[in-house]
């Protein structure tokens, strides 16, 4: 039977970029950095409380991948806000959600009390949006 | 302070105040921080910022300030610097404190840490696919 996930990609439009976001701003920790030479980089980051899950910011270039349309196409979408990849947890939203702006992080949708749960939506550098919900008690 | 979410969450402000002390330590955590201060600084008590600090962080201010001074210790082994040298950058007088709160934290002594992670980015240089799950590897056509 499948135990769990370790490993999820996240598409970038710049892994400079994209590390300055999850590392700097959002404060994950970078796992691997691996380079097997020119836009060929293995980089992946934590939160800070699962290590065990990597998540992989994928470069979006033209290669094996994505052949040239489909790398235009991608990264045309990615920068449109089309994917959401996932749902972040925090221990406190209303705390997290001023650190986070002030440090520059878009939102786009303030800490809403929601009838599933306390939340907030955020992008990042590259367009893709994600959850930011607290954790239950 | 202005916005819907001041409007929603009136008490938003004593969370800026707590979010502010908390970014003032991320900034100066390698300086000799003085806590009575940033609780004057938030105009808290130093009772009340204390508890307020926990409430939010999980951690008192001076624990926090302690895993942040160990976080950047270990940006800085994993550079190669000296020991010696990392533990006075982060902010620490004692080699000997210093040492002991890192082994606490992480189970090893900071040299030992650092020959460990210091192996680990070498041979991330130089055998790199053996840190990239091999699906991924061969679907970027890097194998």
């Amino acid at each position: 039977m499948i135990t769990k996930m370790n490993h999820v990609s996240i598409f970038v439009l710049n892994q400079d970029s994209a590390f300055e976001f999850y590392v700097n701003k959002l404060g994950f920790k970078v796992h691997t950095d691996a380079s097997m030479g020119p836009g060929m980089r293995w980089l992946t980051v934590c939160p800070p409380e699962q290590p065990e899950l990597e998540i992989s910011l994928m470069a979006i270039n033209e290669g094996m991948m994505f052949k040239q349309d489909a790398a235009e196409q991608m990264r045309a979408l990615v920068s449109k806000g089309t994917f959401g990849f996932g749902v972040f947890e925090c221990n406190d939203l209303l705390a997290t959600y001023e650190e986070l702006k002030a440090k520059g992080v878009e939102f786009t949708k303030e800490p809403t009390k929601e009838f599933y749960g306390f939340e907030a939506l955020f992008k990042d550098d590259s367009g893709n949006w994600f959850s930011l919900g607290e954790k239950k008690q | 302070m202005s916005g819907p979410v001041a409007t929603v969450f009136p008490k938003i402000y004593l969370y800026r105040r707590v979010v502010q002390a908390k970014l003032f330590i991320d900034a100066h955590y390698h300086q000799s921080i003085n806590l009575d201060a940033i609780a004057d600084e938030a105009y808290f008590s130093k009772y009340h910022f204390i508890r307020l600090f926990k409430a939010t962080y999980g951690n008192t201010p001076h624990q926090y300030l302690m895993a942040v001074r160990i976080n950047n210790a270990q940006l800085l082994l994993k550079k190669g610097l000296p020991v010696t040298d990392v533990c006075y950058a982060i902010g620490f007088d004692s080699i000997s404190s210093f040492s002991a709160l890192f082994k606490r934290v992480t189970k090893h002594s900071p040299a030992a840490w650092q020959q460990t992670e210091l192996k680990r980015t070498a041979e991330m240089k130089t055998a790199p696919l053996n840190f990239i799950p091999n699906c991924f590897a061969q679907q970027n056509g890097w194998t």
